[in-house]
């Protein structure tokens, strides 16, 4: 039947179709079709990939139905975060907007309600854009991923998940289980922010800070830069965090801090913004986020943001 | 490989249909050819324009982009269900009195996520209904008489 006005070349091309219930069950369907399998979450960039025939596996496994995969956990080590745990779920969840609300910042901004309604915080990773949201949030904060097989588990952190654009550190027999994220310091605070043309759009430019105070001083102890869609995968400022560490952040030192963040990125030109536009954006939002991440560590003894 | 069918049972605005379908069928083409459930709409098939808003388990969702296989188990409104009792839903009589709808083809959708909105919040700012629909286009852009209708839908 003939669809309406878009262009489509091939029909979406049919495939097996699993639902396990236990990760038991999925880490045996992973070993059996290995790459020939695509793991579904909550199906916002799958799905469309599969419907645009991006991607054409013989097999497509859905995780939904394991309830283990899903929710959120706050202990005294920290928060973790199922991969299936929907972005509407994060960006409303009391103890994550407490303690580590830049987390549920990012997720508020994916997509439209309708999409933070299904897309899922592992999705977001394992589709691995350089401009997922939750990437840099989570980078900031330094977040583990927690991977699993029939066989093993292992843990590595974001830096080493994200390889280059839709690549990941996951073998064909591996998932990402759950997102582990340690408690803040006391004298901490955080800030994501994002730069896009409109609201419904794909970030220009992403960009989280988390820092901590050396008590009663204005020492910064601990920083964490991150950075989406300037370069192939999200990434830390490096130069800049190590230029601020052990330093009284005063407006000079955060605008050459800003600077050095923006000289270290690897922006493109593409449909959504210049390769030099990105550039500057990213000095902004870094002089930005160091402000109110700032503000954030000497206003509250807890990081609330 | 060989291609099988699967057999998918769920319950379609208070009804339960058992169908066996493609893996690769979205619900946004189930609900219109096999239910014959034309209220939702094909806009952009790839989840930015909300003509395919349905509610699924309770959340609001871009139909087009879910399988229908994802659906097996779940219960699912469209804006064929939108009023139980039959006749139009406040918000529909609102959006026919205001002239909320130019084309139509957004309005399904629009309706349905303003409904979503009502149920959540009874009495919404202007804001709050902006940030409801911010996942539904409407290409004759006539945002003004449809944010006024749902403000006047929930006045009621």
């Amino acid at each position: 039947m003939p669809r309406s006005g878009r262009l489509k070349l091939k029909p979406m091309k049919s495939f097996e179709y699993f639902a396990p219930h236990t990760f038991k069950d999925a880490a045996s369907l992973l070993l059996r079709y290995g790459s020939k399998a695509k793991l579904l979450a909550g199906g916002t960039d799958l799905n469309l990939r599969l419907e645009r025939r991006v991607v054409d596996p013989g097999v497509v496994v859905d995780l939904k139905k394991i309830r283990a995969l899903r929710g959120i956990k706050l202990n005294r080590q920290g928060l973790t975060i199922g991969a299936l745990t929907l972005m509407d779920e994060i960006a409303s969840s009391p103890s994550i907007k407490a303690r580590y609300a830049i987390i549920a910042d990012a997720a508020a901004v994916v997509g439209s309600i309708q999409t933070r309604n299904r897309a899922t915080v592992g999705g977001n990773l394992c589709n691995a854009s350089p401009a997922a949201d939750t990437a840099p949030a989570l980078m900031a904060l330094a977040a583990r991923a927690r991977i699993a097989s029939s066989r093993r588990q292992r843990e590595v952190s974001l830096e080493e998940f994200f390889l280059g654009p839709g690549k990941t550190c996951l073998q064909p027999n591996e998932l990402l289980k759950e997102i582990f994220i340690p408690s803040p310091a006391l004298r901490s605070g955080s800030s994501f922010l994002r730069c896009t043309r409109t609201a419904m759009d794909i970030a220009l430019v992403n960009c989280a800070v988390f820092l901590s105070l050396a008590s009663k001083r204005e020492v910064i102890s601990d920083i964490r830069i991150a950075l989406g869609a300037v370069a192939p995968t999200p990434v830390r400022a490096g130069p800049a965090e190590t230029f601020l560490t052990g330093k009284i952040a005063d407006r000079d030192a955060i605008e050459k801090a800003a600077e050095l963040a923006a000289a270290g990125v690897s922006p493109i030109d593409d449909v959504r913004s210049t390769a030099s536009y990105r550039r500057e954006m990213v000095r902004v939002l870094t002089r930005r986020a160091l402000e109110e991440a700032l503000n954030r560590a000497r206003g509250k003894r807890t990081n609330e943001g | 490989m060989k291609v099988t069918k699967k057999k998918i049972a769920l319950t379609v605005n208070g009804e339960t249909y058992e169908k066996e379908i493609l893996p690769s069928k979205s619900l946004l083409d189930f609900l219109r050819t096999d239910l014959n459930l034309t209220g939702t709409k094909e806009g952009c098939g790839e989840g930015e324009c909300g003509a395919c808003t349905v509610v699924l388990d309770g959340r609001l969702v871009d139909s087009c982009l879910i399988l229908a296989v994802e659906a097996d188990g779940t219960e699912i409104q469209t804006v064929e269900g939108i009023n139980p009792k039959g006749g139009l839903h406040p918000l529909q009589k609102a959006f026919a009195e205001m002239g909320a709808a130019q084309c139509g083809f957004c309005t399904p959708g629009m309706i349905v996520a303003a409904k979503y909105l009502l149920d959540h919040n009874p009495s919404p700012t202007p804001a709050q209904v902006y940030k409801a629909i911010a996942g539904n286009l409407c290409r004759c852009t006539g945002y003004g008489t449809i944010v006024d209708a749902i403000l006047s839908a929930a006045r009621k």
